[in-house]
């Protein structure tokens, strides 16, 4: 993984301040002679995605908080007034909203990537790790940036989300008032939420940095599994995985860029176009469709406390795949036992996500209930079983002779036949 | 270990076909009410622009009819004058907002006092505040109309609503309320209507506190177009969507330049990458020798 060309100060600036702040170098060595296996296929770009759409999060974010006003008096029509009064207000709210969904669908990609293939093994756990974790902050910032308009949604997904944890033996209750700063969701609740929001995408962004650390001290998986072993293996990250990464930047942006000129309520409840009111339940509380899912698996238990534990497990397991997943080998390809497993538990989340959207009513709660099952048994029971009872298929011995495999019949068409 | 994967075939099937067989059950028991018919609007699609002439009549109705209990706050009257809008010129925006009373002031002595609107005034909801609306119409409390072309809409149900992004299907809102003025139906027998209530097939529960608003020939239209219940909730619901969402034309606009823009931009980033890359997909290192 080494052998590619270092860094030499050009000039007598630069090499006054690679003595000081040997800040070139690092932008070099971490971002343009970075080794990257040369297998990676497009799946490995939602990285560099996900990085764009923090960049946009926040840009559009810092933006939005200079017309947004945080009091339950003033936010909806603020708001409104983003919408219609500020110059392009309409182009970043609609931007930020969407983003958020995209954000969250490029991250579940990327994770889904990374169980495919077996990113989170050894020696990527704490790599893995801290994904977890910024998923967890992007589920919390996420859900505090949706109560921010102070619509009918945004008021009972506070009011739902944050009884959650009266579900707490004992302590629950204090524990809600305390989160409410009062005995309702209400002014206070919306201040702090609208506080943690501006603050939590920076603790992402650190986290990001950890993240990409991590990544760069480990390497890159690649879709054999197989770690790069010689330079033939690799290719330098400049200018291979960057204009591969922005050619994928650009084409998610196409499809975001969809979503926010021509369609950008679909995404959106239209109750929460309707100003908060305590005193008047909407029909259906739906959550933002990022959080079905678990929001699915909430409701699939009939016992609050199990179903906030099932809803909290459901995240925090992903935690614990470096150690319940016993198979040596990482990639799906060459698990096939395991590939199947790992497809039926993405359908789970995909059938958990349209359940969550329903109302809990006879047998969509079964159907939920059954994938709830199949959601932990994978993690719990699956995957630590299968890894010592499947057959695998043999490895390459290395990536350059995957590549090798992958070319032979490319390169058949020139012999003329 | 074949048996394994068999294993997982049939669960999968198994699971397949409980997640099917309870989804078939549910079927009708949700929808009380019925599924709005679609309608054709001009600032449907990427493409889309607001009618000026259908939002005038729709402000029309709005003026004479919906304004009597529905406020409309978020709107100003400077609002008529602007551009993707219902096109009037300043000077008849600001005789539109003469014509209304606002409530100002405090004055030097104090007190608040009406004057004639002027063109940056907002439109003056009907009743003071939620609680004279309530006692004036028996209960009942109307809606601000601001935003109600947004915050209104159907299930489309799955996998209809799937359909919908790629069909750039937004107008759930204006259906569903050209429905409801076109909805009403004297109550099938046996339907039981609660007090002050009117039966609207197309209302959740199908009994509406609203009387029916608009009947044939009520609003007076100066330009041709059919002066009947079905071309009013048209009308008005297209300028209720313009109430809503005022900058759509802009946003329209912009973003078919983007979405140029990007399009070209992503393929000559894909032309880059392909030339880049053409060297290390073909590196005659790699190349398997052939036999």
């Amino acid at each position: 993984m080494s052998g590619h060309s270092t860094y030499q100060p050009q000039g007598p600036f630069m090499q006054w301040l690679e003595r000081r702040l040997p800040i070139a170098s690092f932008v070099y060595s971490s971002f343009i002679a970075y080794p990257t296996p040369r297998n990676l296929n497009y799946w490995w770009t939602f990285g560099g995605i996900l990085s764009f759409m923090l960049g946009v999060q926040i840009i559009t974010g810092i933006v939005l908080a200079m017309h947004y006003t945080p009091h339950v008096d003033f936010a909806f029509n603020s708001v409104e007034g983003i919408m219609r009064d500020v110059n392009y207000g309409w182009l970043l709210r609609y931007v930020h909203a969407n983003g958020a969904s995209f954000f969250f669908l490029a991250v579940y990609i990327h994770i889904a990537r990374g169980m495919y293939y077996g990113s989170y093994k050894e020696p990527r756990e704490v790599l893995w790790i801290l994904g977890v974790i910024l998923f967890l902050l992007m589920v919390a910032t996420g859900f505090m940036g949706y109560v921010l308009p102070w619509g009918q949604m945004s008021f009972w997904a506070a009011t739902v989300i944050t009884n959650l944890f009266s579900a707490i033996p004992g302590v629950g209750d204090p524990i809600v008032t305390w989160l409410w700063g009062g005995y309702a969701v209400g002014n206070p609740t919306l201040n702090r939420f609208y506080s943690l929001h501006y603050l939590l995408p920076f603790v992402i962004a650190g986290v990001v940095v950890l993240h990409i650390w991590a990544l760069h001290v480990v390497g890159q998986n690649n879709p054999t599994g197989v770690e790069a072993k010689a330079d033939k293996d690799t290719v330098a990250f400049t200018p291979y995985a960057t204009i591969k990464d922005s050619f994928c930047i650009g084409l998610f942006c196409v499809l975001f860029a969809f979503f926010v000129f021509y369609i950008p309520n679909y995404l959106g409840h239209p109750d929460n176009y309707i100003p908060a009111n305590p005193g008047q339940t909407p029909t259906h509380i739906v959550p933002e469709w990022y959080y079905l899912p678990f929001y699915a698996i909430l409701r699939a238990i009939p016992n609050k406390l199990i179903g906030v534990c099932a809803l909290g497990l459901a995240i925090v397991s992903l935690a614990f795949l470096p150690w319940l997943d016993t198979s040596r080998v990482r990639s799906a390809n060459y698990r096939p036992a395991f590939r199947q497993c790992l497809f039926i538990f993405f359908a789970a989340v995909i059938g958990l996500g349209y359940l969550g959207s329903q109302e809990p009513s006879g047998g969509y709660v079964i159907a939920a209930r059954i994938l709830t099952i199949y959601y932990f048994s994978f993690i719990w029971i699956i995957l630590p079983v299968l890894g010592l009872v499947e057959t695998t298929k043999p490895l390459p011995n290395s990536i350059s002779e995957s590549v090798l495999r992958q070319g032979a019949p490319a390169s058949a068409p020139s012999s003329g036949a | 270990m074949r048996n394994i994967a068999k294993l997982h075939r049939s669960i999968f099937t198994l699971a397949v076909a409980a997640t099917l067989s309870v989804l078939g059950a549910w079927s009708a028991s949700a929808q009380d009410a019925e599924a709005p018919p679609r309608q054709t609007w001009s600032f449907h699609g990427p493409f889309g622009t607001y009618d000026p002439g259908q939002l005038q009549r729709g402000f029309k109705i709005y003026r004479e009819v919906c304004a009597n209990c529905h406020s409309i706050k978020l709107l100003s009257f400077r609002n008529l004058a602007e551009p993707g809008g219902p096109g009037f010129t300043e000077a008849q925006a600001s005789a539109i907002a003469a014509s209304f009373q606002v409530t100002a002031g405090p004055n030097d002595e104090g007190n608040m006092f009406q004057r004639p609107g002027q063109i940056a005034d907002y439109f003056p909801p009907p009743f003071a505040n939620d609680q004279a609306a309530r006692a004036a119409l028996g209960g009942a409390l109307p809606p601000d109309m601001s935003v109600l072309a947004k915050a209104r809409g159907y299930e489309a149900g799955f996998p209809y609503f799937i359909f919908d992004a790629f069909k750039v299907y937004q107008e759930d809102g204006p259906d569903y309320i050209h429905a409801i003025i076109t909805g009403y139906e004297d109550a099938p027998a046996g339907f039981v209507l609660p007090p002050g209530g009117q039966y609207n097939k197309y209302f959740p529960g199908r009994a509406i506190g609203m009387p029916k608003p608009l009947s044939d020939g009520q609003v007076e239209y100066t330009d041709g177009t059919p002066m009947n219940v079905d071309q009013y909730g048209r009308d008005v619901s297209a300028f209720l969507m313009w109430a809503a969402e005022p900058t759509l034309d802009a946003r329209h606009r912009l973003g078919f330049q983007v979405m140029i823009f990007l399009i070209v931009f992503t393929g000559l980033l894909y032309l880059t990458k392909k030339k880049l890359w053409h060297d290390v997909l073909h590196d005659p290192e790699l190349e398997k020798p052939r036999a």
